[in-house]
């Protein structure tokens, strides 16, 4: 028999105190996508290796992701009771002094450590001559609710989950809130969907509530083929319970009989940790029939896909689930009428649906006290390119573009010049550097002709070429065109051509006309987004930045030298 | 029943998830044998009772899926625009020349594939480059040709 709630809770706390408070250090080492990459796995085989060698007893864990991504390989040391102490860029040869000076000899090594945190309720002593690493440039300006436990607790492991107040959102709207009720909370919050039209998410979810029909589907898009977009798969690896949690609330608000999470085939570490917590919360019974022991049954499927940029569109998506191509279909019928195998259907992103489990946690009026004017709570911005600190960020919607760029990822690298942003993934769009005095709300950025889009922004310094990077996008959306639409199929195809003959320097007066109508074709003759927004890239170039493409017509040069450069793209694999 | 025929049978049919459909299917196979021979495309139209017509709109739609045995190893350069803005393009060149390839594809003798990724998630660590799916942040063009290199070496020697 399922144990209660509040068994779990307890349970929960019990091995939590253990692993903060317990016998031996603790060593946490951030293995997300990014830590992969700057060779996190290597790392904490040494750590393992060198615990052995010394004859030192430590847990060690591997955790999701703190943001910081520009200094990993990041791990950190939590003696018993006291706070945690991070290192940054950390290298094998420094894994033997951490371990014997500090793990074993409880001092840590200043001249290495990047920051420490504050362990709620240690009364130890703050590290001497090591920094606050809340008051890092990148942390200052956050505020974590969806990446509240990301780089903190074990993704694989439910109850540190539910030791930090996991699933307790769940129980409320078990026990204390009807199904509209949970709705209202939503409703109340002003959530928006955080996939790209910032729809609000509440009455998109009161169309499937109101419809009647028995089987009704919820699915979360996790599809994530963006360049420079790594939030979604980044909460799946750092917090996936967060994600599960959140499909869960959704269908029981809405009604729904079964959740599908959406994931690219390939992204391992992302679908694994997915599975993993669906898993473990059906042990504990926070999924399957009568939840918790109320009336509400509900299961939740991971379900893949091929490589198809197009099958994150939400009607692609349904399709690819279906196991077809992923191309968008017709509406009306829209998802919620005929959706998924034709049932009623609700599609929302990872980010929205994480942002759940605290909104039902904390009531709808707390997070729309967070944010600016319509755009309520906080944006997980992935921040990439030639900036100092590269990383995620989770600040409040109101904040300023420029505090972003220029404080949170310390500026530019290397004493080069802002040239210009792209935001929003390759859909969005371009900002020049004198644009970025915006205020980071779904509304005042469209207005400046830039999205929120999915939370990438690339910066680029003065060193890299318009024209050039304009080609890198469109190449990109040419190769993801799925194909169903000619406007954009040809379009894209098109505008990549035009593009490379200006990169040529053998670009036409009539080249930049020629565009725009391509351009305006695309939108007016396509599906879905792919085509319709697929100028953005062009024109918001063009906007800021007409004169370089002039230069490169008219004067037949390359201001910086770029496009002669040798350049490649993946073979036309979906002609 | 061949061995191959075996092991496309035991990939389809084992499938643990609920919801099964061609393209489920044609992952499972990929999965397991690394491309999609015709045996296979037979045997997931009979499976999702759809035809070898349906099967193939579906594998030829979707790129990470190849119709010939793989090569030994996967070389991977992110094509995405943050790695692009930092030197993918250089990273890519470099890989060609250790591989001795001119564009895209497999080598010769069947001991590497090379490719271009649209984007392999590590945007902060740009450039970024996966050997057999293990990502690898912040390469060089010489640190990448080197890996490809060692990666060659390694497999001479016996690991």
């Amino acid at each position: 028999m399922a144990s209660s709630f509040l068994e779990i809770g307890h349970e929960a706390q019990l091995r939590w105190q253990e692993l903060v408070a317990g016998e031996k250090p603790w060593i946490r080492i951030g293995t997300a996508l990014c830590g992969e990459a700057a060779g996190a796995f290597e790392i904490a085989g040494d750590v393992e290796s060198e615990l052995e060698t010394q004859g030192v007893s430590a847990l060690v864990s591997k955790v999701g992701c703190l943001g910081l991504c520009f200094a990993e390989p990041l791990m950190d040391v939590q003696l018993p009771g006291g706070h945690r102490i991070f290192y940054g860029n950390v290298s094998s040869d420094d894994i033997p002094e951490i371990i014997s000076a500090h793990v074993s000899g409880g001092a840590p090594v200043v001249a290495r450590a990047l920051g420490y945190i504050q362990e709620a309720g240690s009364d130890a002593p703050l590290p001497d001559g090591i920094p606050d690493l809340n008051q890092h440039p990148m942390r200052i300006w956050e505020n974590r609710i969806v990446l509240r436990n990301a780089g903190n607790i074990d993704p694989l492991d439910i109850y540190q989950y539910v030791a930090n107040g996991g699933y307790r959102a769940l129980h409320k709207a078990l026990t204390d809130l009807d199904q509209n009720q949970t709705l209202e909370e939503v409703k109340a919050s002003g959530l928006r969907g955080r996939g790209g039209a910032a729809f609000p998410t509440a009455t998109k979810w009161s169309f499937l509530a109101g419809n009647p029909a028995q089987d009704k589907y919820v699915l979360c898009n996790c599809e994530e083929g963006d360049p420079g977009a790594f939030n979604d798969k980044n909460i799946l690896e750092s917090d996936p319970n967060t994600l599960v949690e959140g499909v869960i609330i959704a269908g029981y608000a809405t009604g729904a009989s079964k959740g599908y999470i959406f994931i690219r085939h390939g992204h391992d570490g992302p679908i694994e940790r997915c599975r993993t917590a669906i898993e473990q919360a059906r042990e504990l019974g926070f999924l399957g029939k009568n939840i918790l022991g109320s009336d509400f049954s509900y299961e939740i499927e991971v379900a893949l896909t091929g490589d198809s940029y197009v099958a994150g569109e939400e009607s692609a998506l349904m399709e690819a689930i279906e196991g077809k191509r992923a191309m968008p279909r017709f509406r009306p019928p829209f998802p919620a009428q005929f959706g998924l195998f034709g049932k009623p259907t609700n599609i929302n992103n990872v980010k929205t649906l994480s942002y759940v489990p605290e909104i039902v946690s904390n009531g709808g009026e707390w997070f729309a006290s967070i944010g600016h004017d319509t755009s309520t709570g906080t944006v997980i911005l992935c921040l990439s390119g030639n900036l100092k600190y590269t990383g995620m960020v989770e600040v409040p919607l109101g904040i300023n573009l420029k505090d972003v760029i220029f404080e949170a990822a310390g500026g530019m690298r290397d004493g080069k010049n802002l040239k210009f942003l792209q935001t929003g993934g390759p859909l969005g769009g371009v900002l020049g550097a004198d644009s970025i005095d915006v205020l980071l709300d779904f509304e005042i950025l469209r207005a400046a002709g830039a999205i929120v889009g999915s939370g990438g922004l690339i910066a680029a310094d003065d060193s890299v070429c318009i024209v050039d990077m304009t080609r890198s996008l469109i190449a990109f959306c040419q190769y993801e065109s799925c194909g169903k639409c000619f406007p954009c199929r040809m379009g894209m195809s098109h505008l990549l051509e035009v593009l490379e003959r200006i990169c040529r320097l053998e670009g036409t007066s009539d080249d930049l006309t020629l565009m725009r109508n391509i351009g305006e074709n695309m939108q007016a003759g396509s599906l879905c987004g792919h085509g319709q927004l697929g100028f953005n890239p062009v024109s918001s170039a063009l906007r800021y930045f007409g004169s370089e493409f002039d230069r490169h017509i008219s004067g037949h040069e390359c201001p910086t030298g770029t496009c002669s450069m040798p350049r490649y793209s993946p073979a036309l694999a979906r002609r | 029943m061949s061995g191959l025929e075996q092991r496309i049978q035991n990939a389809v049919h084992g499938q643990a998830q609920p919801t099964v459909t061609v393209l489920s299917s044609l992952l499972a196979v990929e999965d397991e044998l690394g491309y999609i021979p015709k045996e296979a495309l037979e045997e997931v139209a009979e499976f999702t009772h759809s035809t070898v017509n349906d099967v193939w709109a579906v594998a030829s739609f979707y790129p990470n899926f190849r119709f010939d045995p793989p090569a030994e190893h996967k070389v991977e350069v992110c094509w995405g625009a943050s790695c692009h803005l930092v030197g993918a393009m250089s990273v890519f060149k470099s890989v060609l020349e250790a591989a001795g390839m001119e564009d895209e594809g497999d080598t010769a003798d069947g001991r590497l594939t090379v490719k271009l990724n649209t984007c392999l998630g590590a945007c902060a660590h740009a450039p970024v480059m996966a050997v057999d799916h293990h990502l690898f942040g912040r390469v060089t063009p010489q640190s990448a040709a080197q890996k490809v290199i060692d990666g060659l070496q390694q497999d001479k020697h016996g690991k």
